[in-house]
């Protein structure tokens, strides 16, 4: 009762950090390349390394993806902002400090005030983006010495990366992750992001905060390190729960930096307190302010050429995942709830596409994808891209159940090995021997074996209980380990009992 | 070349302990760009520790003398670079000016030094002090010589983004022999309380020599330059501060022995800096600290666009501003080393040249007690043209730039004809 009471009374405030690694081709302020995954320091020279005398000059194209991003979150571009230095001491920095975009009143960062909408709590919500700035990735420690040493690797270092802040305007873990994939969706239908979280090339960091309905902010804890969707929502319901423990119980929260622990299923605060750190952030003077140019005919009067202006980007912005939403309302007649699920991801979006393509039934594919399909990528934790399955292997499968040739129960027990391993549909049926039983020979005598096994179930049918009917549909299920095709069984039995 | 720009072929010392052996992997781009005009790099130059210091007293590889008095400074930080063209080493030196760095050791050792407009000559491969003020230029022994050095290295570098691709003109072609018609303004601040009697006349008889020429000289007014020095102190060091953070014994250079990291860092620190370099630090730290930044770093930024709009104005009357390079002639190794104060002095004309962004030359215009004088002449942005033009028009009404240190032991004011020195 109390703890129920207690659930009401807070209400949980929680706004989004988004680092997202852009997909250039080169870094953020030199010519080296971004492939994830190359050997140690291969990808390096004296401006990532930070080397005497290096420069920094600004990778026009991660300009041009953050300027996507401004615009498909319906930000303000700012026609002119500037990079600053942010100052602080790690092996992993090479010039000791990062060159980021801090927002001071006379330098704002490149984009502000925008907005995402999601749906949630039964409604449509706007959630306000407060800004999108531009940064430098560090490199990465490893430590193999067993505390005697660490190793650097700088292939990162100066990586391309966005920084995208919300307002704290999400109510819920359940709505940051809904907010989450909705943003990731908008970030690989732009082009922008891989969106992979397990590679980092998308890291979120949640501040959390409850409060009493009507009062002030209460106190937030940062959590960090979370690598998926679902560990953003279990850090942040069990970061909601620890703090309405602390409250509940008198106390008060500390403002910390709290780490998700996937395995214990816990957050810590990280052992080192941090005292406040000052980053002494100023203007970078290695870099002339960033403009931005308006129009295209603006960038022509200012000579910009290495950055595209703010409506040529807006004209080349692909079709949003809230267009597609609308599309898929209108032109499929999907649910609400459907279509917003089957746009979370430009994966799922364009797999619906292309199996409605081969199979032109929206409703049964979305039910597929948003059932069956959904429910088994969460439980593996795994994106739709990482299997081996393609959309001819759904349309397949929902042929086989639209011939008859298996129910849909078989199919939804076949569903998963079809995920995970690829295998054709067909194939599996075939080999396993699944193929509904519709001959109605074969049928019949099953029917009269259980009409005459079940004399009480027959006399209630016949006497107008038609639950007795499941019964006898069940057993004809029974006696063909599932293959019989129901509606055929149905109709037969129907037929049998009309006539004794 | 100054030791703080980078070459593939010698090490890159900056004057300091910490880079140890360094050597970069790449050259300068005003190195490459000498290379490829067929420039031969002989060596590297003593200086001021990172280019902090106007006596290159401040070098871990000890201090530079004066060719005209060995008892004597040659000015900094470009103190090897002067001091080797005053000696007639090489006919042509690389120098870096962020406060003076050029100029000053320049009228120190008798010689020419220019200092290009910001953004003129790329800064690729220059060991940064202070980016937003750092240029590379010019030491010769003539103006002329200057210009076709200037020629070589100017023009806009893709790797540095404050260069700017604007046209190079032939700068030889702007040194026609007259000052007619140009108007040069005397900065009045510029000769009041702290300029030496022998260094104002010098400068005020070059005034003369320009006027009889043909130009027509007024005085002009910069009234924020007196505040150019704090100004100049507060922005460089911050700049600085952050610059020189990657010396942390991670990557290259000196790395002192310690049981963790944050040991590492501060004894490598301690160890690989000298006291002027760490002073500095500590300065523009606390510049940029939070609590601290909008009454320094912030204020000092607005009084620095208030005296560009000085020398905007000034640049409204007159097409140059005159001025000395440095308010007192070269004085004595170790004089104002327990004074960071005075010596920073040493840079009071010099400073608000840089703060503006403007070009500025030094050519020698007399001799006290067998020292070199220096005049300044500056300019409007990216109008070195002028500059060369009044400086070479200058030298070639006087007698100055004959002079030459009395290295063979012969005298004071030994005069040797040009020969075999171009």
């Amino acid at each position: 009762m109390s703890a129920l009471r207690a659930g009401v009374e807070f209400e949980v405030v929680i706004g989004l950090e988004i680092h997202v690694q852009l997909l250039t081709s080169s870094k953020m302020f030199c010519a080296c390349p971004t492939t994830f995954g190359a050997p140690p320091n291969t990808q390096v020279c004296p401006v990532c390394l930070g080397l005497p005398g290096s420069l920094p000059v600004l990778n026009g194209r991660a300009v041009d993806l953050g300027v996507r991003t401004a615009v498909a979150l319906n930000c303000t571009v700012h026609p002119q902002s500037r990079f600053h230095r942010k100052n602080y001491y790690y092996p992993d920095l090479p010039k000791n400090y990062q060159v980021t975009q801090y927002q001071y009143l006379v330098h704002p960062p490149l984009a502000t005030g925008g907005w995402m909408e999601i749906a949630a709590g039964g409604r449509r919500r706007r959630i306000g983006i407060r800004r999108v700035h531009l940064e430098e990735d560090t490199g990465r420690l490893v430590h193999p010495g067993h505390g005697r040493y660490s190793l650097v690797d700088y292939n990162r270092s100066g990586v391309p990366l966005m920084e995208i802040v919300t307002d704290p305007d999400l109510r819920a873990p359940q709505e940051a992750r809904t907010f989450l994939a909705r943003l990731r969706a908008v970030l690989q239908a732009i082009g922008v992001s891989t969106g992979r979280m397990e590679e980092g090339s998308l890291r979120v960091d949640a501040n959390v905060s409850l409060r009493r309905f009507g009062e002030a902010l209460g106190t937030r804890t940062e959590v960090k390190n979370m690598n998926s969707l679902r560990s953003v929502e279990r850090a942040l319901l069990f970061e909601v729960a620890r703090q309405r423990q602390v409250l509940t119980a008198g106390g008060a929260v500390e403002q910390e930096t709290r780490h998700w622990d996937e395995d214990r299923g816990v957050t810590f605060a990280s052992r080192s307190k941090e005292e406040a750190q000052d980053y002494r952030y100023f203007p970078e003077p290695d870099l002339v302010p960033l403009v931005v140019p308006r129009t295209a005919a603006e960038a022509a009067a200012m000579g910009v050429t290495a950055v595209k202006a703010v409506e040529e980007v807006r004209e080349d912005l692909p079709e949003l995942p809230e267009q597609r939403r609308q599309r898929y309302l209108r032109d499929f007649g999907l649910s609400e709830y459907d279509a917003d699920l089957v746009t979370s991801s430009a994966s799922m979006a364009a797999f619906f596409e292309e199996t409605v393509r081969r199979f032109p039934q929206p409703k049964t594919v979305s039910n597929w994808l948003v059932g069956d399909v959904t429910a088994y990528l969460n439980a593996e934790g795994r994106e739709l891209e990482d299997l081996p399955v393609t959309p001819d292997h759904l349309a397949e499968l929902l042929r086989l159940i639209e011939a008859g040739t298996v129910s849909g129960r078989t199919a939804k027990e076949l569903l998963p090995e079809i995920l995970a391993s690829g295998a054709r549909p067909g194939d599996l049926v075939r080999a396993r021997g699944l193929a509904q039983i519709s001959d109605r020979e074969a049928l019949q005598a099953v029917v009269e074996e259980v009409v005459r096994e079940y004399p009480a179930p027959v006399a209630d049918v016949r006497a107008g209980k038609t639950q007795a009917m499941t019964f006898l549909v069940g057993q004809v299920m029974k006696k063909t380990r599932g293959r019989a095709n129901p509606e055929m069984v149905t109709a037969l039995l129907r037929e049998h009992l009309r006539s004794p | 070349m100054k030791d703080n720009l980078c070459t593939v072929d010698f090490p890159t010392t900056c004057g300091s302990r910490i880079l140890g052996r360094w050597i970069s992997p790449y050259d300068a781009t005003v190195v490459a760009r000498l290379r490829r005009a067929g420039a031969i790099v002989i060596g590297k130059t003593n200086l001021d520790e990172f280019a902090m210091g106007s006596s290159t007293e401040n070098s871990a590889f000890g201090p530079t003398r004066n060719p005209w008095d060995p008892s004597r400074v040659p000015g900094g930080s470009s103190g090897g670079s002067a001091a080797a063209v005053a000696a007639s080493f090489v006919p042509l030196a690389l120098g870096s000016d962020t406060g003076g760095s050029i100029r000053q050791p320049a009228g120190f050792c008798g010689v020419v030094g220019l200092k290009p407009t910001y953004g003129r000559v790329s800064r690729y491969g220059l060991v940064a002090f202070a980016s937003s003020l750092d240029q590379v230029g010019p030491l010769a022994a003539t103006v002329a010589d200057a210009a076709l050095l200037l020629g070589v290295i100017a023009g806009g570098d893709p790797r540095d983004s404050t260069s700017v691709e604007a046209p190079v003109p032939d700068y030889t072609q702007s040194l026609t022999g007259t000052v007619r018609g140009l108007r040069i303004g005397l900065a009045r601040e510029a000769f009041g309380e702290g300029l030496d009697s022998t260094v104002r006349d010098a400068v005020m008889a070059a005034s003369r020599v320009l006027e009889a020429h043909g130009a027509e000289v007024m005085e002009v007014s910069l009234p924020t330059i007196a505040y150019a020095l704090p100004t100049y102190y507060l922005l460089a060091t911050s700049e600085a501060s952050t610059n020189l953070a990657r010396y942390d014994g991670v990557r290259y250079g000196l790395r002192a022995a310690a049981p963790d990291l944050y040991a590492m860092y501060t004894r490598t620190r301690r160890d690989g800096f000298g006291a002027e370099v760490k002073r500095r630090i500590m300065l523009g730290t606390y510049a940029l600290s939070a609590g601290y930044y909008e009454g320094f770093f912030l204020k000092a930024q607005r009084v620095r666009t208030l005296v560009r709009s000085d020398f905007a104005r000034a640049f409204e009357q007159v097409d140059l501003v005159l001025m000395p390079t440095s308010p007192t002639v070269p004085f004595r190794l170790g004089e104002k080393v327990e004074d960071p104060l005075q010596m920073y002095l040493a840079d009071v004309y010099t400073i608000p040249v840089n703060l503006a962004g403007l070009p500025g030359i030094s050519v020698p215009c007399g001799l006290a007690g067998g020292l070199p004088i220096g005049l300044q002449l500056i300019g409007r942005p990216f109008d070195e043209e002028t500059v060369l033009r009044a400086a070479h028009a200058y030298e070639q009404a006087t007698e100055w730039h004959r002079r030459r240190p009395p290295l063979d032991g012969a005298g004071d004011e030994t005069a040797r004809q040009g020969g075999g020195r171009r």
